[in-house]
């Protein structure tokens, strides 16, 4: 445990002094901003929480956004400190294979949690105080799944950048791969199941497996958690008429997003332990 | 027991052949010399010694403990090991670094500052490694390799790009860890960068031991001959090609290969001709090419 310990630090400072927390942070808060004082607009005078609104439009921004970065953070972790010549001399420590992937995992974790709550959190509270709606009445409850699901969105791109960061030889391939998994993940994977919607509209598409197809998908389910997560939010994006047998409960949502967390990493640890050095 | 045994070690990548039937034993306290050039399979066998890869066949027991069990891992903070190549995290300190490394290794950070003085890098262990020049960041990759006073310390190329006075340095601290009674291994793709100091050297070439003993002994047991270029004009040729085994008239010169205790007749023999000649150079193999010679005989190309 102290020797993970260790390498979560070292990995964290890496990190801070790569400004990429700091980078990270001032971003996030920039676009969340943004968005949600454009978004607050059109509010007007209706009954809902502004901060509703930006719990909707911050998480529209977040399954771009977040997968982006954690795929950043985590796809050269591993290659680069191949190619660069520490990581044959950190396996000669007494560290275990599972212990580096580990420690890096809880330390990218740790920065983009960082990222997220300071930059999300200022906009939410930004929004708060700017309207006339009482700061106890905002959707608190909606606002706080979406930082918690953001992190674990995170978390599940994190884990299959390590994957990529271990599988590959080189630094450029594995960047090469893990904009593709991006792209897959947040745009081909959704337009795919658009047109297999839209070639079975004469009927006989079952909806309930299109359904599950799409929550297979862990930003589709990182999605859905957030716009249903309230009346709200749900009113907002549309997903109001959804009928309740529709609805998904949310603890298949976290269950759907862990095990998009745990099988990557899992499977990283077990290719990283086979991996010719 | 042996600090390194290495029993028929062999290692394939693929079909090609890094390492074939490797024999090797070194006693704690030794000093051995991996030589070889790049491709002769120095690295391949440093990484089985430290665990890292495991061989195809063979045995390998490093410290009492086969070095791919999960026993190994706690003999680990007894080794200390260089790579040919590390390029650390620049935008750390040296101190930080060698923190990290020590606190892997449970070493005490008491004793990092004595090992930043030990390298000279001293001054300049608050200062980040991006400034740091080549030199002092092989010499804080020794440091890192010294940590926690190694009985096993394992250098792979720590010379190589070296000016004159950081090699002394680096064999003069190799000497004191040698003097602590540590066994240490290290490798070289040039015979040059070696040091008197080294007590047996093991020459590598394509996978296999091509000859293992002392410098001294080595370069007594092959005797290579020498070569005798002459130069002198095409009639001259003639009579030497008459009187001596060689090749003639190779861009107007002769080459005739001597063995080295035979130049002294040879040449009296070649003034006893008394025939006009332009040039004379006696070409003595370099312990260099003493060992590519060897690696030569000893190791015959398969095609």
């Amino acid at each position: 445990m102290n020797r993970i310990w260790t390498l979560v630090i070292k990995e964290s400072r890496d990190g801070y002094r790569n400004r990429w927390v700091v980078m990270l942070t001032l971003v996030m808060t920039l676009l969340a901003l943004t968005l949600s004082l454009l978004g607050s607009t059109p509010t007007g005078t209706t009954s809902i929480s502004p901060l509703a609104v930006t719990v909707v439009s911050l998480s529209s921004l977040s399954i771009f956004f977040i997968p982006l970065i954690a795929l950043l953070l985590a796809y050269d972790s591993v290659v680069g400190e191949a190619e660069r010549g520490t990581l044959i001399l950190l396996l000669t420590y007494p560290v275990s294979r599972t212990e580096v992937i580990l420690g890096k995992f809880i330390a990218h974790l740790f920065l983009l949690t960082i990222a997220i709550v300071i930059g999300y959190g200022i906009a939410g509270l930004t929004i708060s105080f700017a309207g006339e709606y009482g700061f106890a009445d905002q959707e608190w409850e909606s606002f706080l799944r979406l930082l918690l699901s953001s992190v674990l969105l995170g978390a599940v791109f994190l884990s299959i950048g390590y994957m990529i960061s271990v599988a590959v030889k080189e630094r450029t391939t594995a960047a090469a791969v893990a904009i593709g998994i991006w792209l897959l993940f947040v745009l081909l994977y959704d337009m795919g199941l658009l047109a297999l919607l839209a070639a079975g509209s004469d009927g006989g598409i079952n909806g309930e497996l299109v359904k599950w197809l799409m929550l297979i998908n862990p930003t589709d389910s990182y999605r859905m958690f957030n716009l249903t997560s309230s009346s709200d939010t749900a009113l907002l994006s549309g997903m109001a008429g959804l009928s309740s047998e529709h609805r998904v409960s949310d603890t298949s949502l976290i269950l759907i997003m862990l095990s998009w967390t745990i099988a990557p990493l899992v499977a990283a640890i077990a290719i990283f332990k086979r991996r010719q050095l | 027991m042996n600090s390194i045994e290495l029993t028929s070690l062999s290692k394939f990548y693929g079909k090609t052949e890094a390492l074939a039937a490797i024999d090797l034993a070194v006693a704690p306290g030794d000093c051995l010399a991996l030589v070889g050039h790049n491709g002769a399979g120095k690295s391949t066998l440093i990484k089985m010694v430290l665990g890292l890869i495991r061989p195809t066949s063979g045995r390998a027991v490093v410290m009492g403990y086969d070095p791919m069990s999960a026993p190994f891992n706690g003999i680990r903070k007894k080794i200390g090991f260089l790579p040919e190549q590390v390029l650390f995290q620049n935008n750390l300190t040296g101190w930080e670094t060698l923190t990290f490394y020590a606190r892997l290794k449970g070493a005490s950070l008491k004793d990092l500052e004595g090992l930043f003085h030990r390298v000279d890098l001293y001054e300049a262990m608050n200062n980040r490694i991006s400034t740091y020049s080549k030199g002092m960041r092989q010499r804080l990759g020794l440091a890192q390799a010294l940590i926690g006073s190694p009985e096993l310390l394992i250098l792979d190329e720590p010379t190589s790009g070296l000016d004159p006075a950081s090699r002394r340095n680096v064999y003069s601290i190799i000497n004191d860890m040698k003097r602590n009674g540590a066994t240490i291994l290290i490798s070289s793709h040039a015979l040059t960068e070696l040091d008197d100091r080294i007590d047996r050297v093991a020459v590598l070439n394509r996978g296999k031991i091509a000859a293992l003993g002392s410098i001294a002994n080595l370069r007594r047991e092959m005797n290579i001959s020498s070569e005798i270029v002459i130069h002198a004009p095409n009639d001259t040729m003639k009579i030497l090609s008459r009187h001596f085994e060689g090749k003639f008239f190779v861009n107007g010169a002769a080459r005739i290969s001597c063995p080295a205790d035979k130049k002294i007749s040879f040449l009296r023999e070649l003034i006893g001709l008394d025939i006009p000649l332009s040039d004379i150079e006696v070409n003595d193999p370099s312990l260099e090419e003493v060992f590519l010679e060897l690696a030569r005989k000893k190791a015959p190309e398969d095609e």
